[in-house]
């Protein structure tokens, strides 16, 4: 049903959920829809019921509390017991296990005001990094070490691309302060926080290209710390591999 | 020190006037902090519009509005009107009693909180400006002078103000706190409490736990800007060339010490409301409130849930998975005592033909309010649904129906409720506020609180972020037309709507500061009971102008309050200092 | 609690004025003799307040003070709880090595001295606050016989004072012991937390010291024996606390580094 009902309010309202491009996306949508539903049948059942209440002629007061008080409260009890249970199942299987080791790996490291995505190249490892080294000017914003054998075949970029229906496990970071990495379109949401490595792994599904944004209040800049994440079919993505590794190479 | 002359001064410790003192401060703050607010709104949908006097609205000016208006508005007007306004205004007669247990460390604490509003405002003429790190202050943001402007003096003084006045508030905490345990007058049992006293009751508690564990905060804060410390910054963390090079801080440490406090502090804001809303109910709709006890186990409830749930706010943050589980668990948990009050509220109102008074229009309109605003908590509680939500207007909107709407919904209830109280004063007469300025005031904020609010949702679910000082003009790769910008866009028309509520909405005060002027003067004169209220602060020995020799009335209490029965022989009430109950109660509709 | 039979009934019929400070004493004897329990017609077991005899006033202020302190050890908790925290969190370092900088600050001995000084000045304390409830003197003071309250408690006062101020002069030694190791606040995360626990610590001492001094002039200058009930026993609770809260951040520091 739910489904219906999300094609129904993308096409009647203007203002919506932009549309999903990533594999979990569809479930949370139909949760969030099937949550936005019953609040307003509980918003509307309120209000009527005290609209009613005040508009019929006056009795006496109520005091039966077991059919006015104890049994709504089970049933609500009840309501969100059940929506409690599908929400942390979701959660689970969007977040208690790590990303399958297939994954595509990708360091995001967030920096006043923004976004640096580091693909591990051909070794399939990260360079080390060392905040010392960090120059944006000399074009070493992460501060990768060349002494590293890793870090010769990093390459980084200003935009996140992916190859659609194969899982990312995205390794967030964050130089500076902290900041929250999001893609409306992936329903994905983490913050970045200095000093933590932190893993999310979603799996996008229409080619396309979305908005990476901010949502961490991080500095005046904020506002402007967006990026885009361009989505590939497998096969564009393994030749954009391919040239950017072939420049990377030294 | 005799009574008259410490009367003279403003330095007074009568709770009355004490009150009053808190009240007018947080009506100050109202005016500034909503100023605040108009302002963003205004340059949110008109970037380029230039402030007079101070030219265009910069980013970091935008978050500067945006801090001070969540600082000023949570903690001077939410926290200080309705905790220790109202409290000190009321509390005191509603128990019984005739002044408060410490009147000296209750001047002290109404001092400490108006330095501290100055201190935070000052802070807007220090260099950089204001603090621009939220009311929350996530470190390294708020840790690291380089960070931003208004992160070097303007966050001192920030922190300085917020200590201050966790400080003033556990000491008037502490006060209300004995007040309520030991000066109830005899026969004032606690199942006897009136609920807005359980409401002051809960909050002082929630308010002893919170505020301390923020001031510790705080402290470490303090520390890690000025003592060279890192609890809250990480190795090698960099922040405009800044480079820490030791410790294992880590800005979650803050997270979890902010929210400790954080979430208990939104309660305490909301509880007296709560409370007072039960009591309108039952006086205007002459029922008693239904199911009394489970009405003060709720308040207890919520109060000691709400201590356990902070990590609702850092699902996304960095919290362990696990723990976010346990934490929307607990989170929706606290919904069933919340819906066992919407519950009350309602069948408390059930078909009794209530009496719209002003007072009365906006209890219905805080029970609205509460319900729209409350919903989404649920919603908010979920992790994976706060994956989506968290950070965008859909949490500013669930924060400012419940609380902000719903909040200043109680305050205003307050206000045309005891206005009698607040003006009978050093023998001036009581009266009362002007029923047809409160009815049109009612209605246009109604009106225009949902009109606001009710659209932030769907710029929410379409996903603007908080904090964002432009929608347009995203200087970001492909600016508007990037998918960023055009993400942003999409949202404006909706910005502009909730723009024009957001004036309209605060307009519609200019009703209730004229009504407000107008009636200190003019309104007209109240009786002693002018609302039939069974509660004690209408007592006629307990009344303010109530004389000298009426301190010598021995106050007794002999029932629950809103007694309100009515019987075949018509509808009577039963004050709870009345010793004689006037018809023979029906056998079911004993006090308890 | 002094021994207690009921009280007679013409005392409670009696009118009470806010204004003068008629607390128990000079009206009617200052030693409360009234069981708690009750039985008026609201079957409400208890006095009405104003009424409830000269420790009335005493356990309001005691009551204030167990709520302060309250507050107060949520205070210590939040700290204690961010020192198991950070102890507890390391990091990996650019070669992926596990790495937790905290190296445990090595107690210095006068500690040991310092906490056994504290005890010390909390036996002294409540002799003090003992003291100043001894029904004899209370009478004595009743009836107009001098201040033998005042005299006896004096001397326990001031030595709690010394004692306080001994410990934190231990206090001091040992910080500048660690300064000569070049421990610092700063130095190291166990460092940031040995001295955030005994600064903040000795604050609270050095306010339990004011407090101490302000007892002993209001042992001198007040007539009223309330006030220097409430004083002294106010600062005693007060001064037991923080040397609860010491042993348990002192033990806190040797045992859990
Ligand atoms: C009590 C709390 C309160 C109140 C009343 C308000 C009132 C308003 N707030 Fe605010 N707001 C916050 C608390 C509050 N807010 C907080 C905590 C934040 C988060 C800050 C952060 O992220 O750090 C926030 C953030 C916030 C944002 C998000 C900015 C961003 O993230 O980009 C916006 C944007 O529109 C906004 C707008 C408004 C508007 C238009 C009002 C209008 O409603 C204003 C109209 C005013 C009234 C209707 C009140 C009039 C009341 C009286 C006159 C009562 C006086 C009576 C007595 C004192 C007895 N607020
Ligand atoms: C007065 C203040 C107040 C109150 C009372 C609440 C109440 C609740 N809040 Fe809210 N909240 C805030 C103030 C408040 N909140 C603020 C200020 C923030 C933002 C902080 C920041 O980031 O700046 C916030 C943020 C916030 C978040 C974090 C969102 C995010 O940042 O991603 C969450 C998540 O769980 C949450 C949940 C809840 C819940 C579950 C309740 C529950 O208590 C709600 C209970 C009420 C109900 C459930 C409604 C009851 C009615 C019914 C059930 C109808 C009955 C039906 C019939 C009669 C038929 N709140
Ligand atoms: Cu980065 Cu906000
Ligand atoms: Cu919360």
């Amino acid at each position: 049903m739910s489904p219906i009902f999300h094609t129904a309010a993308v096409l009647s309202l203007p203002w919506w959920l932009p549309s999903n491009a990533s594999v979990h996306g569809a479930t949370l949508d139909r949760h969030l829809l099937l949550n936005l539903w019953i609040i307003l049948a509980l918003l509307t059942l309120a209000h009527l019921l005290l609209i009613v209440g005040l508009l019929r002629r006056r009795t006496t007061e109520l005091k039966d509390l077991w059919r006015i008080e104890y049994l709504p409260l089970a049933i609500l009890a009840l309501l969100f017991a059940l929506l409690t249970v599908k929400a942390e199942s979701l959660w689970a299987a969007s977040r208690y296990t790590g990303a399958d080791p297939a994954a595509l790996q990708i360091e995001v490291t967030g920096v006043q005001f923004a976004w640096y995505f580091r693909y591990p190249g051909t070794d399939a490892t990260f360079g080390v990094t060392k905040p010392q080294l960090v120059a944006p000017g000399e074009g070493n914003p992460l501060g990768i070490d060349p002494t590293d054998p890793h870090s010769a075949d990093d390459f980084i970029t200003s935009e996140l691309v992916l190859p659609a229906n194969r899982e990312v496990d995205l390794h967030l970071r964050a130089q500076d302060v902290i900041h929250g990495f999001s893609i409306p379109e992936m329903r994905l949401k983490q913050n970045a926080v200095p000093g933590h490595t932190i893993h999310v792994h979603f799996t996008p599904t229409t080619p396309g290209t979305y908005a990476v944004l901010c949502t961490q209040l991080c500095g005046l800049g904020h506002y402007r710390m967006n990026a885009t994440v361009r989505v590939l079919s497998p096969a564009e993505f393994a030749q954009w591999l391919a040239t950017k590794q072939k420049a990377a190479q030294p | 020190m005799n009574p008259h002359r410490r009367r003279q001064s403003i330095f007074t410790t009568d709770h009355r006037t004490i009150g009053l003192q808190y009240l007018i401060l947080a009506l100050i703050s109202v005016v500034i902090g909503t100023l605040l607010s108009l302002l963003m709104r205004i340059h949110l949908v008109w970037p380029d519009w230039s402030l007079p006097l101070h030219g265009p609205i910069l980013p970091e000016d935008y978050l500067a509005l945006v801090t001070i208006h969540g600082t000023i508005m949570l903690f001077f007007v939410l926290t200080t009107a309705p905790q220790s306004g109202f409290g000190n205004l009321i509390l005191p007669a509603q128990i019984g009693a005739r002044h408060m247990a410490f009147p000296r460390l209750n001047a002290a604490s109404f001092w400490l909180t108006a330095i501290a509003l100055l201190v935070l405002l000052s802070s807007t003429f220090a260099p950089g400006g204001s603090a621009i790190s939220g009311w929350t202050a996530y470190p390294p943001l708020s840790a690291v002078a380089s960070a931003g402007p208004g992160q070097a003096l303007g966050m001192d003084l920030w922190l300085a103000s917020i200590a201050l006045f966790s400080i003033a508030s556990t000491i008037s905490a502490i006060n209300t706190l004995v007040t309520i345990i030991s000066l109830r007058c005899e026969g004032m049992t606690w199942d006897r409490l009136p609920l807005t006293v359980w409401g002051w009751f809960t909050a002082a508690l929630l308010s002893i736990i919170a505020f301390s564990v923020l001031l510790a905060a705080l402290l470490l804060l303090f520390c890690d800007r000025h003592v060279g410390t890192s609890f809250f910054l990480p190795t090698g963390n960099l922040v405009n060339g800044i480079l820490h090079t030791k410790g294992n801080g880590s800005p979650l440490l803050w997270l979890h010490l902010f929210w400790f406090f954080g979430h208990p502090e939104v309660y305490i804001a909301i509880l007296p409301g709560m409370g007072l809303t039960s009591m309108l109910l039952a006086n205007f709709s002459h029922r008693r409130v239904f199911a009394y006890r489970t009405m003060i186990a709720t308040t207890l409830l919520i109060g000691f849930l709400g201590i356990l749930l902070w990590g609702h706010h850092m699902f996304v943050a960095g919290l362990n998975p696990f723990a976010s589980s346990a934490f929307s668990i607990s989170t929706m948990a606290i919904a069933l005592p919340a819906s066992a009050k919407v519950l009350s509220w309602i069948a408390t109102t059930w078909r009794s033909r209530p009496q719209y008074t002003t007072a009365m229009l906006f209890s219905l309109g805080f029970v609205s309010l509460f319900i729209t605003g409350g919903l989404t908590g649920p919603i908010l509680a979920q992790p994976i649904l706060d994956e989506y939500l968290h950070n965008t207007f859909f949490v500013v909107a669930h924060f400012h129906l419940i609380m902000a709407m719903a909040g200043v919904f109680a305050l205003f209830a307050a206000t045309y409720y005891w206005f009698p109280l607040m003006t009978a004063h050093r023998g001036k007469p009581a009266r009362l506020m002007s029923e047809p300025l409160g009815r049109l005031h009612f209605w246009l904020t109604l009106l225009g609180a949902y009109a606001t609010f009710l659209p932030m949702h769907l710029a929410g679910l379409a996903g603007q972020p908080r904090h964002y000082a432009q929608l347009t003009g995203i200087p970001g790769p492909g600016g508007s037309l990037s998918p960023a910008g055009h993400l942003l866009a999409t949202t404006i028309p909706l910005n502009r709507l909730i723009t024009y509520a957001a004036i309209f909405l605060a307009a519609a005060q200019i009703i209730f500061f004229i009504n407000l002027v107008r009636s200190l003067r003019h309104g007209d004169v109240a009786p002693t009971n002018p609302w039939q209220a069974t509660t004690l602060e209408w007592h006629p020995f307990l009344h303010p102008n109530a004389g000298p020799q009426a301190s010598d009335v021995v106050i007794t209490v002999h029932h629950t309050p809103c007694l309100y029965i009515c019987s075949p022989s018509g509808d009577t009430f039963v004050p709870q200092w009345e010793n004689k109950i006037t018809v023979d109660l029906p056998a079911e509709s004993k006090p308890e | 609690m002094p021994p207690t039979i009921t009280p007679l009934n013409t005392e409670r019929e009696k009118k009470r004025r806010i204004e003068d400070h008629d607390s128990g004493h000079g009206r009617r004897p200052p030693t409360d003799k009234r069981t708690g329990g009750g039985g008026d017609n609201d079957n409400w077991n208890d006095r009405p307040q104003g009424r409830r005899g000269p420790r009335e006033n005493l356990g309001r202020a005691r009551l204030a003070i167990f709520f302060a302190l309250a507050g107060d050890l949520m205070f210590f908790v939040a700290i204690v709880s961010a020192f198991f925290v950070s102890q507890s969190s390391g990091r990996y370092n650019a070669y992926n090595q596990y790495i937790n900088e905290w190296l445990p600050t090595v107690i210095p001995p006068i500690l040991w001295l310092n906490t056994a000084i504290l005890l010390l000045s909390s036996v002294t304390v409540e002799i003090a606050r003992r003291h100043m409830f001894r029904e004899n003197d209370v009478m004595d003071e009743w009836l107009g016989l001098g201040k033998p309250i005042t005299r006896s408690a004096i001397p326990w006062v001031s030595a709690t004072t010394v004692l306080g101020l001994l410990f934190l002069a231990g206090q001091w030694i040992g910080w500048s012991q660690l300064a000569a190791e070049h421990v610092f606040f700063r130095s190291n995360p166990s460092s940031h937390f040995f001295f955030l626990i005994t600064y903040t610590h000795a604050i609270h001492l050095f306010l339990g010291i004011t407090a101490l001094t302000v007892t002993l002039v209001g042992l001198y200058k007040s007539r009223q024996l309330e006030t220097r009930q409430i004083l002294v026993d106010c600062t005693a609770w007060y001064w037991h606390a923080m040397g609860l809260f010491w042993i348990f951040l002192f033990a806190l520091l040797v045992f859990f580094q």
